[in-house]
Order: C-alpha cells, then structure tokens, then sequence
C-alpha cells in the first residue's frame, strides 16, 4: 500500500477475485430454480417415405411443435439450444438417434413458442428398418449460462409410428 | 502516505468492495439482471479506486517525527563488531549470543 502502483494491483487483484466470487455463486443459484417445462409434437404427416439407392431408407415428415421452456430461464441464463431427435430401436443398436430439428432460444420472451415445420435435417435410417417401426421423439435440451456449468435434460414424447410401406 | 494512511486505505478497499460485490449480487438477483450486478459492482470499483488509490491527504495525517539532525549527530550510531554481523537481532550486545 505504500506506492500507486502497489495500490492499484492490489485493488484489481482482490475486484476480480471477488467478481469470480460472484459468479461462481451466481451459477450456484442456478440450482435453486426447478424448471417445469413443457412440450408436445404431433406428426401431422410424412410425406414421403423411401429406400435409397444405396438400399437405407428415408423419410420426411411434418410435425408441430408446442412447447413452453420459459421456466428454464433464470437471470443466469444466456440461451437455450433446443433439439428434436427421433429415437428408436433396431436389432443392431439399441439407441438411434436421429436429430430432426433444432434451435437457439434467446431470451425468455421466445420461450413458448409453436412451430409447424417438416424435417430440418433429413431422417435417415442406417438400413432398412423404418417400416412400421414404433419411435420416440425428444426434444433435449441444453441451457447455456452466463456463468458456470450447463445443464441439459429432454423430454421424451412416445406412441409414434411409421407408415407400414413406401410412399 | 503514512502507515497509518496504508493500513487505512488497505482496509477501505476491502470493505468497499465486499460491500460493493454484496449489494450488486442481491440487486442483479433481486431484479433479474445479470447485467445490472456487472454494472454495480463496476460502478464500485470505479469509486474504490477514486478513494483508494490516489495520495489524498487524509491517508496523511500521522506523519513520522523523525529526529532533528543535530539530535542524531548528538548520538553517534554505534560501531558494529565484525563478529555481530551475522546476527543484527535486537539482543545482539548479549556476548553468550555473539560466541554461538
């Protein structure tokens, strides 16, 4: 403390300590809110449904997307990715995941939102297993913070089914 | 800047910015503002720095007496032993201390 110099280095050494302090609280109150969201896909229609010349099937579908992922946001959050992925089971592998649609949620106003789109992403199966195949659709999440650690969970919607033949 | 004025300034930029951290945190978390703790707690240490860092005159108020010159010159420094000079502790007139 005896010099300028002395004094402003200490001064930025224990504002940023104590700023690092903050957020590391901060993100510490992260877990004090327990989000509740909620969402809903209905297929509408899929609108084609094929093999490839390469012998894996393919198939795109229109679906509506009603969720509400407001309560995700607390003051700590930047953003929220959002995902739908179809998941099903096949002999060979007991989880696929294929990613049908995505987006970045900004701000809490763009939080409950209903979309109405087809495939994004095109739905490709690895071989020949789609028809009449019972699936899954998620939308998984992953809640970016300002500060500190991200947290990611999904909701799983079931009872959906593919049509029996190519169209 | 006296030592006094250092011990003081010290302390004040402690608390100014502990204080300045505590009511930024429950400001931003009250209203909802990342953003809005960010701009206090920069607010704070804008001022912390405006009250610590310059030499003002009221980290000068305990100045040191130090002796007049012809004081000191009335007292000579005493001569050091060569052999004291390994060890200038307080006690270092002490001979039992000097033969170790």
């Amino acid at each position: 403390m005896h010099s300028l110099g002395f004094r402003v280095n200490a001064l930025l050494t224990l504002g940023v300590t104590v700023l690092a302090l903050m957020c590391v609280i901060a993100s510490l109150s992260d877990n004090l809110s327990v989000p509740s969201p909620s969402a809903n896909v209905q297929v509408l229609n899929f609108n084609w449904f094929q093999k490839q010349s390469e012998g894996n099937e393919e198939v795109s579908l229109t679906f509506k997307i009603a969720a509400d992922l407001q309560s995700m946001f607390t003051w700590n959050t930047k953003q929220v990715f959002v995902f739908l992925a179809a998941e099903y089971e096949t002999p060979k592998n007991s989880l696929n995941q294929v990613s049908l649609w995505d987006g970045i949620i900004p701000s809490k106003e763009h939080a409950k939102f209903l979309i109405h789109t087809t495939n994004k992403y095109r739905f490709v199966d690895q071989g020949s297993n789609l028809r009449g195949k019972e699936f899954n659709l998620t939308l998984h999440w992953h809640v970016m913070p300002k500060t500190g650690k991200m947290f990611a969970d999904k909701i799983a919607m079931t009872g959906y089914r593919m049509p029996k033949e190519y169209r | 800047m006296d030592w006094q004025g250092q011990k003081l300034a010290e302390q004040l930029m402690q608390i100014l910015l502990l204080a300045f951290a505590v009511v930024a945190f429950a400001t931003g978390y009250i209203s909802g503002s990342f953003q809005m703790m960010v701009l206090i707690y920069a607010v704070g240490v804008v001022l912390t720095t405006l009250v610590t860092v310059p030499n003002w005159p009221f980290f000068n108020r305990h100045p040191l007496k130090w002796l007049d010159p012809s004081e000191a010159e009335k007292h000579p420094k005493p001569q050091e032993a060569v052999s004291a000079k390994k060890k200038p502790a307080k006690n270092s007139s002490t001979p039992t201390q000097e033969a170790s």
